[in-house]
């Protein structure tokens, strides 16, 4: 047989063999749309600009980081393959948030035990407040409930009219 | 030779200040009247010398004098006269002069009142304003002086000094180089001011306090003086804020306004420790409660004044590093410990004397309800604080870096911020020392009616978000309890004074204008939380590169890319200009014309073409990073739904803060 037979005959047989089976090969070379870069690059931070999400950011250095998610998702990668490839080379400053992990859980932790301390702060200072005008009032001798009843009313009465 | 005056004249009012703040000082422990009064002077000169140096420096600036290496730094020959001007606080020498400028005018204005019932304050009130302003002109005078000038050294080598270095000669520049693109937006010049006013102004309420402290007077007369400064201090930090977020949505092509940068964080973290204030004090002058809190409140705003200016200018948030290498960095360090360590200790002094006159026992009273506030408020601030130092911290024990990001502040910050809105809808409902579930329950309830149908009717709309469901609900809470709020005052007094709707209205104002202009901001803020929801939970977003003719589509509107134009514009810079017909149901709506500029500099800068209505913002970016081809153009497309209603609710809260602290009449102050 002949050279050029060969080639036509290899041809042919690659083209079969891949019409029948979309091989992942073919899927990756579509290339990603600017929507599927972006949704990976909002989530990264690059090293050199401060603060500034990865999708909107317009250095050259970030252009070329979207470029390499964009070949990244083209050759198949998933999303969180491709975080970690630039959280293994860059570190985790990369990303949006400090990973959940070890020690960085006190940067989850802190903020709502802060607001709970201050919570429990508040609540012991009521209790206090309340044992204090509950000794107050034992003190003082008891007004008779009725006369409460109608001060109560009064009180009431008059700050309806006031506001 | 107007370099020479400049600089003398600032070295001539940091000892002015230094002595201001000694004679004060002296004249109380001494009790010497007439050092008093010559501090006072002092302090009152300080204004106008410094006024002379700001207009040497602005001359400087217009007429175009780049051998003064600020005026190179900031200014060029292309830019118009009224950015040469605002040049003045367009860079880190000039802003810091221009604070202290802004100081100056407020601490002598104080020195003008009549003192006669306050005289003891007198002394320290100088003393704390004449250190803070001695402190920044240091700044001005040894590390970032605005007056130095350009000098060749013999190796070739340009560096700015004040003085002449040894066997150097004068330098003179043709052109400068311009101020930085990004900050010749109308929202960035007047952003800085906004910013600035609102810092110094809190500085009078802080010395105030100091003064207070110092002489042991523990009544709320230091709360009254001030709370016209207060009020104005907080007005002008909460523009700064909202023009600020307005230049960041305008000008850096984002789609956002907000994105929870140090930068930003350092202008808020104030504002959340001085909004508490200004509630906590209205106690203390109605119940005589929370002395020890509001003094710890004023004393965290000023330190937080400070700590902001030095975040922004030390270069500390960059990496911790910069922060070592600048000059000025360690000073502003050892200004705040320092302050921070006499001001708590004045405090835990006082402390005993400062304990409150009433027992505060009802959970759901009036004041019960602001303290929790105070506590919510001061959590968010400790979150973004901690957010903003963390890194700092990390870096340092770790040698790496490490992000905090939008997400962390969302997440840690919105159940918080849901909780203020519903107080914000509870407290005005609740009264003073008398509250409970019961009386409290009777006044809800009419509020609360109409309440219960916005989830219905947003659930009817498809919106089935759980976030928006409770935070446009909390929206309507607030906005009903205001009407309610104003309806009952307006009722009684037609019923009273037998007035009309409108003359009713508007004596409600005029009589109470802190309660009834308060709650104006309350409905300015929940009308902002309108837009912060839409754009935060609603906001939707495409890139593509089209062709001419090609079309996109985003939240109900097609676009059409019509053409692409690129041209040189006087002022040097190169601008790409594309434009795209905005479509709706077919129907034609308007051009858009997002751009993009690259200035002789090389910096760019993006301009989005924004379609706005009270629905939704249509905001388009011409994407030119990403590197277009002739026949192919990237742009991205934002579809921000209710973000209007962040600016609208911004201008009603001006208004709002304008009634709140415009001054009575005299006729009503007596009444």
């Amino acid at each position: 047989m002949s050279k050029p037979f060969h080639i036509v005959l290899f041809l042919v047989l690659l083209f079969v063999s891949l019409a029948a089976h979309p091989s992942p090969v073919l899927a990756q070379q579509a290339t990603p749309s600017d929507d599927e870069v972006n949704a990976i690059a909002r989530q990264l931070f690059c090293p050199v600009c401060e603060n500034t999400p990865l999708d909107v950011c317009p250095t050259e250095a970030c252009r070329q980081w979207r470029e390499l998610i964009r070949q990244m998702l083209a050759e198949g990668r998933s999303e969180e393959e491709i975080i970690r490839y630039f959280v293994d080379n860059y570190g985790a400053r990369v990303l949006a948030e400090p990973p959940r992990q070890g020690v960085n859980w006190i940067f989850y932790l802190v903020p709502p035990l802060a607001f709970l301390t201050g919570l429990f702060l508040l609540g012991r200072g009521f209790y206090d407040w309340r044992q204090k005008a509950r000794q107050a009032a034992a003190q003082a001798s008891p007004p008779s409930p009725a006369a409460a009843d109608e001060y109560a009313a009064r009180l009431e009465e008059e700050l309806r009219k006031r506001r | 030779m107007l370099i020479y005056f400049g600089f003398g004249i600032l070295v001539l009012s940091f000892l002015l200040a230094l002595f201001a703040s000694g004679a004060a000082a002296y004249g109380y422990f001494a009790r010497a009247a007439a050092w008093v009064e010559s501090s006072r002077r002092a302090m009152q000169l300080t204004f106008p010398l410094i006024t002379l140096a700001v207009v040497s420096l602005v001359y400087l600036l217009v007429t175009g004098h780049y051998e003064v290496k600020y005026v190179y730094t900031v200014t060029s020959d292309s830019m118009p006269l009224y950015l040469k001007i605002t040049a003045l606080w367009g860079g880190q020498a000039g802003s810091l002069l221009f604070w202290s400028w802004l100081l100056s005018a407020f601490a002598s204005a104080v020195t003008l009142r009549r003192w006669e019932r306050d005289r003891e304050f007198l002394p320290w009130v100088v003393v704390v304003t004449a250190v803070t302003l001695a402190f920044f002109l240091s700044l001005s005078v040894f590390f970032e002086n605005p007056f130095d000038r350009w000098w060749l050294l013999p190796g070739g080598e340009a560096v700015g000094a004040m003085f002449q270095p040894a066997g150097s000669g004068a330098a003179f520049p043709p052109d400068g180089r311009g101020l930085n693109p990004l900050l010749r937006h109308p929202g960035m010049i007047i952003h800085p001011p906004m910013l600035y006013l609102g810092f110094v102004s809190f500085v009078i309420p802080y010395a105030f306090a100091m003064a207070a402290l110092v002489t042991g007077r523990s009544d709320d007369r230091w709360i009254r003086i001030t709370r016209r400064w207060t009020l104005v201090a907080w007005l002008f930090l909460s523009l700064g804020l909202v023009l600020g977020m307005r230049w960041a949505y305008d000008v850096l092509g984002w789609g956002g306004y907000w994105g929870w940068d140090p930068v930003e964080n350092a202008a808020l973290m104030p504002w959340l420790i001085g909004t508490p204030f200004l509630h906590t004090t209205i106690i203390q002058e109605k119940r005589g409660v929370f002395k020890q809190l509001n003094m710890a409140l004023i004393i965290l705003t000023y330190l937080m004044v400070i700590i902001g200016t030095f975040l922004t200018r030390s270069g500390v948030l960059s990496s911790v590093h910069a922060f070592a290498q600048s000059a000025i960095g360690p000073m502003f360090f050892a200004f705040i410990a320092l302050t921070a360590i006499l001001s708590f200790a004045l405090l835990i002094r006082r402390w005993n004397d400062l304990k409150g006159e009433i027992i505060l026992d009802r959970l759901l009273s009036r004041e019960a309800l602001f303290l929790l506030a105070a506590v919510v408020f001061l959590s968010v601030f400790f979150i973004v604080a901690y957010g903003v130092f963390s890194p700092l911290v990390y870096e340092i024990v770790t040698n790496q870096k490490i992000t905090f990001g939008p997400p962390w502040y969302e997440r840690a910050t919105a159940p918080l911020l849901g909780l203020l809105m519903l107080l914000m809808g509870v407290a005005p409902l609740s009264a003073w020392g008398y509250s409970n579930a019961r009386t409290l329950g009777r006044a809800i309830w009419k509020p609360a009616l109409p309440t219960a149908l916005v989830p219905l009717a947003l659930a009817w709309l498809g919106i089935r978000n759980p976030i928006a469901l409770t935070g446009f609900t909390l929206v309507g809470f607030v906005l009903f309890v205001t009407l309610y709020e104003y309806g009952r005052g307006v009722r009684g007094r037609m019923k009273a004074n037998r007035e009309t709707v409108f003359q009713a209205l508007g004596r409600l104002f005029v009589r109470n204008r802190r309660r009834y202009g308060g709650y104006l901001i309350h409905v300015a803020m929940v009308v902002m939380a309108v837009g912060i929801l839409g754009i935060e939970l609603f906001q939707s977003e495409t890139q593509r590169s089209l062709a001419i003719g090609d079309e996109i589509e985003l939240g109900g509107y097609t676009l059409r890319y019509d053409s692409l134009a690129r041209f040189p514009y006087t002022d040097g810079r190169l601008v790409t200009r594309a434009e795209l017909s905005v479509y709706q149901d077919g129907r034609f709506l308007v051009t858009l014309a997002p751009r993009y500029d690259l200035y002789p500099d090389g910096q760019p800068m993006t301009i989005p073409g924004i379609y706005s209505t009270l629905a939704d913002d249509l905001y388009v970016v011409l994407v030119n990073w990403e590197n277009p081809l002739a026949s192919q153009t990237p742009f991205k497309v934002y579809h921000n739904p209710l973000v209007n209603w962040l600016w609208i609710g911004s201008l009603i809260f001006i208004g709002g803060m304008i009634l709140t602290a415009w001054p009575p009449k005299e006729r009503e102050r007596e009444g």
